[in-house]
């Protein structure tokens, strides 16, 4: 066993790793942050996405110790402070980004990571950022439109249903 | 998957003697290694991680004007970083996987791990690029050998890769869109003295050299130049996604497709 020491979530986690623990593993089994999903365990489905020094990456294609010293984050900590939900997450509630809600915890954080870098994405560009992120329910449309408008953009003429 | 210890050396030095303990196995970006040892398909005793490696990273143009990318920088890196000076290797980096796959993967990793349809391959040959290694220097037509197999040795593992820049170049990928890896993608490069193509994802043998399509483009660089020139759909791989001679067909339009672009 080996001490990992990493901050998560703005604040310092620690804890007793094997050295195949994975990333999202320590996170959910560690740390209780089981809001990190993992659906495929294969890096196929991306709903285990966090970030990691900023960057979006599949916590179930990282191991623990490869995150000694890190600075991650999870969706536990997207809402704003006063509880209320972040810009993204309300889109996705506002445009029925969701229904079973699997995915969602890895497509706000993969559309969190796009519109950092991106802030007005093209559709097409958000369509192509997703494509690690799979979800089985909404066929996309409106998960796409829900970053469309977090950006700012009009989603008015966007293909919903 | 089996358990085993972590090494995380922060230099070349320190990585090649943490790989002379038994069952040791170098790790880059895990992006294919994590999900194979999760399958069971691998058990080293000892993991060597090259991610801190801080003289494996980043990207510079030598005193030959040769774009030298380290082992260790990631697809995401590589396709900001080189979209200047090598926008066709910049593109290719661009859609290997997708986002998060990008900000692990490595072009070592890649490079060394030679997956028959991986796209780096294609661009390390089509380009006439250099594997430098901790112990070498390895011409890449000398280093790719055959489905998952190169010519490093146990222990080995590639600091970098240095690419000659072409006049022009580009990568057409045809895309298999359940795994992101190309079903076929050919890169073709256009030197001064010559046109290098080289198909990745076709041959089971692994990434090789469309020697047929390079003397006909050498001489006129067009896409019309390759119609009639076929390639041998035995040896080529066949699965659910398609068939041999289907592959092989897909190396001819994906030669054109990218020569035209080009044109």
């Amino acid at each position: 066993m080996t001490q990992v020491k990493m901050t998560v979530n703005g604040k310092p986690a620690s804890g007793e790793v094997e050295g195949r623990t994975l990333l999202a593993s320590f996170l959910r089994e560690n740390l209780n942050l089981t809001g990190t999903h993992v659906g495929c365990d294969t890096s196929q489905c991306g709903a285990c996405v966090v970030h990691v020094d900023g960057e979006a990456v599949k916590a179930c294609t990282m191991l623990a110790v490869e995150a000694e010293g890190a600075d991650v984050k999870t969706i536990e900590a997207m809402a704003n402070a006063d509880g209320s939900l972040s810009v993204i997450q309300q889109a996705f509630q506002d445009h029925h980004g969701l229904q079973c809600g699997f995915c969602t915890p890895g497509m706000v954080m993969s559309a969190s990571a796009l519109l950092k870098d991106n802030p007005k994405p093209t559709e097409d560009e958000v369509r192509h950022y997703l494509d690690g992120n799979i979800c089985r329910c909404t066929g996309y449309h409106n998960i796409v439109k829900a970053i469309m408008a977090a950006s700012g953009q009009d989603v008015s003429a966007l293909a919903a249903e | 998957m089996y358990n085993f210890d972590v090494e995380k050396p922060t230099s070349i030095a320190d990585a090649v003697a943490a790989l002379g303990r038994e069952e040791a196995q170098p790790m880059s970006g895990g992006q294919t290694l994590i999900p194979t040892l999760k399958a069971r398909l691998a058990m080293p005793s000892v993991l060597v991680s090259l991610r801190g490696i801080d003289e494996m990273q980043g990207i510079c143009t030598d005193d030959q004007g040769r774009l030298c990318i380290g082992g260790g920088t990631l697809h995401a890196v590589v396709a900001k970083e080189a979209a200047a000076q090598y926008p066709a290797l910049a593109g290719l980096a661009a859609r290997i996987g997708d986002p998060a796959v990008r900000n692990r993967g490595t072009i070592g990793g890649s490079v060394a791990n030679n997956d028959p349809s991986a796209c780096y391959p294609s661009a390390v040959l089509a380009s006439g690029a250099t594997v430098v290694t901790n112990a070498r220097e390895i011409a890449a037509d000398d280093f790719f050998e055959g489905m998952f197999a190169t010519a490093l040795e146990e222990g080995e593992i590639v600091t970098e890769v240095k690419f000659p820049i072409p006049e022009k170049a580009h990568y057409e990928k045809f895309i298999q869109p359940a795994s992101r890896f190309p079903l076929v993608a050919v890169f073709v490069a256009k030197f001064g003295d010559g046109v290098r193509v080289a198909v990745t994802g076709a041959s089971e043998d692994g990434v090789f050299r469309w020697t047929d399509a390079e003397a006909a483009l050498s001489s006129n660089f067009d896409a019309g130049a390759i119609e009639g020139l076929t390639v041998d759909g035995s040896g080529m791989i066949s699965d659910l996604h398609g068939s041999g001679d289907y592959r092989a067909h897909l190396v001819g339009v994906m030669t054109k497709r990218a020569v035209a672009a080009l044109s």
